[in-house]
């Protein structure tokens, strides 16, 4: 339960209030893609975030974190060389096995793009053991686009579908414009075998598991990610509880199928 | 009507699975169009009198307030409409509509469809099944947008 104090090794700004944090742990560091850690900013709190870089690659920890509150800002404003402390990583994971042999479709909503991207990395790193890739990213305006580098050399690729929209744009912007459920009867898999991750805001996840299960997707085959306040991580303070679930020790990641009859609740 | 306009319509996904006579009836009120990228295929409060199923290209629904930069609200892709102001009277468009790259599309003409629509109304069902899921669409599409769901109020 003690956090480990490394040292910010990289800070990236991602866009107005988003900024990537890389930590080099000296001892290395195991998740699975879909995982998070509590991050402590020393003497203010913690927070729970999700792990954004590559699983395989052990030596750098990876989180991108949206400044949004008091410990939020505080993580966000650390420099290289500032300590910080790492307690995780915590919860399961994104099906990847699962979806070996199967197509995979990955539905991102804003910063939801961050804890997808683990599982992204590890498609790639084993593409052939998998069938049709289909990446649909809907964010709120272009100058809000997650890891624009990162998707135009996704999307250079020819292994993969890759689509990006925005919800609003001016006039000089030439890419998709429109919620991110647009996208969803255009991409090509076969619902029938296909895997879904999604992540992004509930209303936003609501309405992508509507669009899939409007082609015919079962719930048991339709992933999310949810997000609640933690602050144990261990599933004793109940501090996430969702229904009958903890978030931080049954999920973040869960099937559509098990969350079905609390999801959407309000009192929840 | 043009001579294989009918294939055209019929080999467009929007009007996939319609019978054989409600294809000659529609392609009896269509015509081939391009616009190059740039051009708009209509302007705010136009007559709507004649709408556009894309074939090729990408067209951006935009609305602009005095002083300020006109806004995208909608991408439209290749095979599907634009335009659903010529549904409903006074049958003109809400917001103006730009070809964001060579853009090649099947024209309706309008009042031709709408007139066959109320001389035959099984014709007239069969194109509200088409449109209204469209309509419908576009609303729970809006209500996502207008939640504005991403990020921090800013």
């Amino acid at each position: 339960m003690l956090p480990i104090i490394e040292r910010v090794a990289r800070v990236r700004r991602e866009g107005t209030d988003i900024w990537t944090l890389e930590i080099e742990p000296a001892a290395g560091f195991d998740f699975l893609a879909g995982q998070f850690n509590m991050l402590y900013a020393l003497g203010v709190g913690e927070a729970a975030i999700s792990i954004s870089g590559d699983p395989a690659d052990r030596g750098r920890l990876i989180h991108t974190i949206r400044a949004v509150g008091r410990v939020s800002e505080a993580l966000t404003r650390l420099k290289t060389g500032d300590p910080i402390g790492v307690r995780g990583p915590y919860g399961l994971g994104w099906p990847v096995e699962e979806a070996a042999g199967a197509d995979v479709v990955i539905i991102a909503g804003g910063l939801g793009l961050a804890p997808l991207r683990p599982a992204i990395y590890r498609f790639f790193a084993e593409r052939p053991r998998f069938g049709r890739l289909v990446l649909l990213v809907g964010m709120r305006q272009p100058d809000d686009i997650l890891f624009q580098q990162e998707l135009e050399r996704w999307r250079r690729r020819l292994d993969i579908d890759l689509a990006v929209t925005v919800d609003h744009a001016g006039g000089d912007w030439r890419g998709n414009v429109g919620v991110v459920t647009t996208l969803i009867p255009r991409a090509a898999f076969d619902p029938a075998h296909t895997i879904a991750l999604i992540c992004g805001p509930e209303v936003m996840m609501r309405f992508s598991i509507a669009g899939l299960a409007a082609l015919g997707m079962p719930a048991t085959t339709i992933y999310v990610s949810m997000e609640r306040n933690m602050k144990c991580a261990i599933g004793l303070c109940g501090h996430c509880q969702f229904g009958p679930t903890f978030i931080c020790r049954d999920g973040p990641v869960f099937t559509y199928e098990r969350l079905r009859p609390i999801f959407g609740t309000r009192e929840l | 009507m043009i001579d294989g306009m009918d294939k055209v319509v019929r080999e467009h996904r929007f009007f996939a699975g319609l019978s054989e006579d409600v294809i000659q009836l529609v392609a009896g009120c269509t015509r081939n169009v391009r616009f190059d990228a740039g051009k708009y295929l209509f302007r705010e409060d136009d007559p709507a009198d004649e709408f556009f199923l894309i074939r090729h290209g990408r067209v951006a629904l935009e609305m602009a307030a005095p002083g300020r930069t006109a806004v995208t609200f909608q991408t439209v892709p290749e095979g599907d409409v634009v335009g659903l102001s010529w549904l409903i009277p006074p049958y003109r468009w809400a917001y103006d509509a730009r070809a964001l790259d060579l853009v090649r599309a099947i024209g309706i003409d309008a009042k031709c469809l709408r007139q066959k629509c109320d001389s035959d109304h099984d014709f007239g069902y069969a194109m509200m099944m088409r449109f209204v899921p469209v309509l419908v669409k576009r609303l729970q599409a809006t209500r996502l947008q207008v939640l504005d769901v991403y990020g921090t109020a800013r």
